[in-house]
């Protein structure tokens, strides 16, 4: 009895959305009289953070800094039509569209502070701060406040935009599966250190380490978040998780999360991530997504791992005491023949 | 703002050293690690969630559930519920306008397979039979508990193999057959090349079997809606949908109603990972809220959300690879059985996924898979995070690895050695363009200190070097 330590490796690509059936999102944008800029969507945030990023797209393309964007989601009366969230579609489909609704606004804001400024919109540009300036000088400028309320009071223009991004449907190939699903790849590569104990079979992740590649990360902490968070739920599924432990058999099916396992603070490791860009032409600043993708590889790194510990090779998930134990016995078995 | 920058020393690096010719840029919001605007409110418990909308006189709804895999029903008798103090009504089938659906109809993937309540037969344990309505959580829990149900046991499908011999029980009555069809295949193809010729081409081959287990997604907040009655004759559909639309028009369908009698309010969810795409609860909460013109709700358990919300699809894939001795893969052959349960749900889209992932992100000249969809009598499958393709990378890697180790070769270098890089042509034929597999194991190399020969960290997924 001992304990035994390996290293696994596992390298993944993953799609941006996928469409069978057209895959449309839309975005409006329209500043209130004082210079807020209001970001109406129909898009769910279920924790990945697409309202920040609708946010952070807005303000980079309108000049102003992210705290005078307002993003309001999902009212099916108000918000025009997005798809949905799944599919690593939420960043790239709803970035693209509230980019093209934020230029649009962005047209219209820039000609409205050129009749203010009496000069021509062509040689305008916004700061970053909340002004729009005249190229080349520090002097020439006007607030974005100053805009809204002339555009409201005064010249009776709405600055507003409307954004739509769509991959149109695509019909595979029944015979040969051509076909053209997705808009991008994002890839990873991840390594994982294990420790297998051979008289129980419990497998204890001690490092897990990642390097990603999603095309422009558009907000890093956002992204490590994500890689960190995927970490667990893969180890989760590695290791742990099933609602029917018995399959193909239905019995013993947990209920709750007293007998539905999962890892706890002391089962998760350490996580280290890097992120490397290579930005993707369709994609909002270069942009691909990496919503589910941080799942995928730990679990086969893991296997792996496991494999390299003490050569017990686990086909079946979850990976479990007793199937490494099986495995080991399999193992020693195959040896003893040899 | 500095402080929450990513740094080396958090464990969190952002390197732009690679591609470094295409990723300069000077913006000044994106790239920036801006907090997310709702992450006090999540911290503080003041986001406000579905199931913080409280309207006086909500009803509640509690589902009786199927007890048998797969039967057929001989009686429903709602009468004991309707004995228990506080149950206001029952539905059944017949409550429901447009009873049989499919989610995908919405983007003409058919024919409607599932029947919101069970009609004549269950085709899973915890399939709904019927729905009580009741003033409160427990005298719901109480009438869903005493509904009698008669079954006449019918023969039940479980392995994804049995299912698909020829004398298998059919599962599923509107398809006659175990599998989803694809245009007139049993499965949906992905043919490459040729297969056999790369076998026999082979110096080597590797058959192997992998098999997982259903998977609950598992979010903190369980599905659930809240339908409120308005003045103007409208509902107000509070939902913690992944899909407000989506939602919407197949909630519209069911109620056989204009989609403009229904509004849905969401967006702010706590966590789905796929498990809220399937429109479970609203349509019922609708019906309820409709025939009592009071606000519904229809929540799920802990229990219902890990045995009866779709979880996960279990997938057993097969794997045979022709390698030659320098470590090229000159072959691979992949079939999935992927279990979609009783009904379809999202899974016919997952396993076209799954076929569109093959043969992984390598370059392989000869590649063939059949991806069935299987139907047996369990809990249906649809989406979750990364399905279609997390299974099957299980499978993939671990294959990749065992070949790695059986021929000797570092298990980097064997990937990098089959690396898909821009200008290649996919299994599926489209063209590999933003490729950079190559890069993140190499970066992966450095960061972990996995010597790797000069040749291996000079190669490039924007061109091959020449021969």
């Amino acid at each position: 009895m001992a304990k035994h330590f390996g290293r696994g490796f596992a390298a993944v690509n993953y799609p941006t959305g996928m469409n069978l059936g057209g895959d449309p999102s839309q975005a409006l944008v329209h500043a209130t009289p004082t210079g807020v800029f209001s970001v109406v969507l129909s898009s769910v945030d279920l924790g990945q953070g697409i309202k920040t990023i609708a946010a952070q797209c807005a303000a980079e393309v309108l000049g102003l800094p992210v705290e005078n964007v307002l993003v309001d989601t999902a009212d099916t009366d108000t918000g025009p039509h997005c798809m949905g969230t799944f599919a690593s579609r939420g960043t790239h489909r709803v970035g693209n569209a509230v980019i093209m609704a934020a230029r649009e606004a962005r047209e219209v804001m820039l000609e409205v502070a050129a009749e203010e400024m009496e000069v021509d919109a062509a040689d305008l540009e916004t700061d970053g701060t909340g002004f729009v300036k005249l190229k080349g000088s520090e002097e020439k400028k006007i607030s974005i406040m100053d805009v809204a309320l002339a555009a409201h009071f005064k010249q009776g223009r709405t600055i507003s935009g409307r954004g739509m991004f769509m991959k149109p449907r695509n019909y595979p190939d029944p015979e040969t599966g051509a076909m053209d699903p997705d808009s991008a790849q994002s890839h990873a590569c991840t390594v994982v250190d294990v420790s297998v104990d051979d008289e129980t079979g419990e497998v204890e992740v001690l490092k897990l380490q990642s390097v990603y590649e999603l095309g422009r990360a558009l907000n890093p902490a956002m992204v490590h978040q994500q890689i960190t968070g995927g970490a667990w739920m893969g180890i989760s599924h590695a290791l742990y998780e099933t609602t029917e432990p018995y399959y193909p058999d239905r019995s013993h099916g947990p209920v709750s999360f007293s007998d539905y396992l999962m890892p706890g603070p002391s089962d998760t490791p350490p996580v280290t991530s890097v992120v490397i860009e290579r930005p993707v032409a369709n994609g909002p600043f270069g942009g691909k997504g990496i919503g589910e993708m941080t799942a995928n590889s730990p679990i086969p790194a893991i296997a792996n791992a496991i494999f390299d510990a003490c050569g017990a090779r686990v086909e079946e998930l979850p990976i479990t005491p007793e199937r490494v134990l099986r495995a080991l016995d399999a193992a020693r078995e195959t040896a003893v023949e040899a | 703002m500095d402080d929450h920058i990513p740094s080396e020393t958090s464990g969190e690096t952002l390197d732009r050293s690679y591609f470094s010719d295409e990723n300069q840029h000077d913006f000044k919001v994106v790239g920036q690690p801006s907090p997310r605007l709702d992450a006090r409110g999540h911290v503080t418990g003041t986001t406000r969630y579905f199931e913080d909308n409280h309207f006086r006189g909500t009803l509640h709804i509690k589902v009786c559930r199927s007890k048998r895999h797969h039967a057929k029903l001989t009686r429903i008798d709602p009468a004991p519920a309707m004995n228990v103090p506080g149950v206001v009504r029952v539905l059944t089938a017949k409550d429901v306008p447009a009873n049989w659906y499919t989610v995908l109809r919405l983007i003409n993937v058919g024919p409607n397979d599932e029947p919101v309540l069970a009609e004549d037969s269950v085709r899973y344990l915890g399939e709904p039979i019927c729905a009580v309505v009741a003033e409160s959580e427990a005298a719901a829990i109480e009438g869903a508990s005493r509904v009698q149900v008669d079954y006449e046991d019918l023969p039940v499908v479980l392995d994804v193999e049995e299912a698909l011999k020829p004398d298998a029980q059919i599962v599923n009555p509107v398809h006659g057959k175990n599998y989803f069809e694809y245009e007139g295949h049993p499965f949906r193809r992905i043919r490459f090349g040729d297969v056999e010729k790369g076998f026999a081409e082979a110096d080597h081959i590797f058959e192997h079997r992998y098999q997982s287990r259903p998977i609950e997604q598992a979010p903190v907040e369980t599905t659930g809606c809240i339908v409120k009655p308005e003045g103007d004759g409208r509902l107000t559909i509070y939902s913690d949908t992944q899909a407000c639309f989506f939602t919407l028009d197949n909630t519209a369908l069911i109620l056989d109603v204009p989609t403009a009698k229904l509004r849905v309010v969401g967006g702010t969810v706590g966590g789905g990972f796929g498990g809220k795409v399937d429109v479970m609860v609203e349509p019922l909460a609708c019906i309820a809220a409709m025939l009592t013109n009071r606000p519904v709700k229809f929540v799920y358990d802990r229990a219902e959300e890990m045995q009866v919300s779709s979880p996960r699809a279990a997938e057993r894939i097969y794997i045979k690879d022709g390698v030659m001795k320098d470590g090229r893969i000159v072959a691979r052959k992949m079939t999935f059985y992927i279990d979609s349960g009783a009904y379809s749900r999202h899974t016919p889209y997952g396993v076209t996924k799954a076929s569109a992932h093959v043969p992984g992100p390598y370059s392989i000249p000869n590649v063939w898979a059949d991806c069935h969809c299987v139907y047996t009598n369990r809990t249906p499958s649809s989406a979750m995070r990364g399905f279609g393709v997390t299974i099957g990378d299980f499978a993939l890697e671990s294959q990749m690895d065992r070949i790695a180790k059986t021929l000797g070769l570092d298990p980097l270098i064997f990937r990098l050695k089959n690396a898909y890089r821009d200008g290649d042509t996919k299994a599926h034929r489209k063209k590999v363009e933003g490729a950079a597999l190559i890069e993140v194991i190499q970066r992966a190399a450095e960061l972990v200190g996995h010597d790797l020969p000069e040749e291996y960290r000079k190669m490039s997924s924007v061109k091959r070097e020449a021969k």
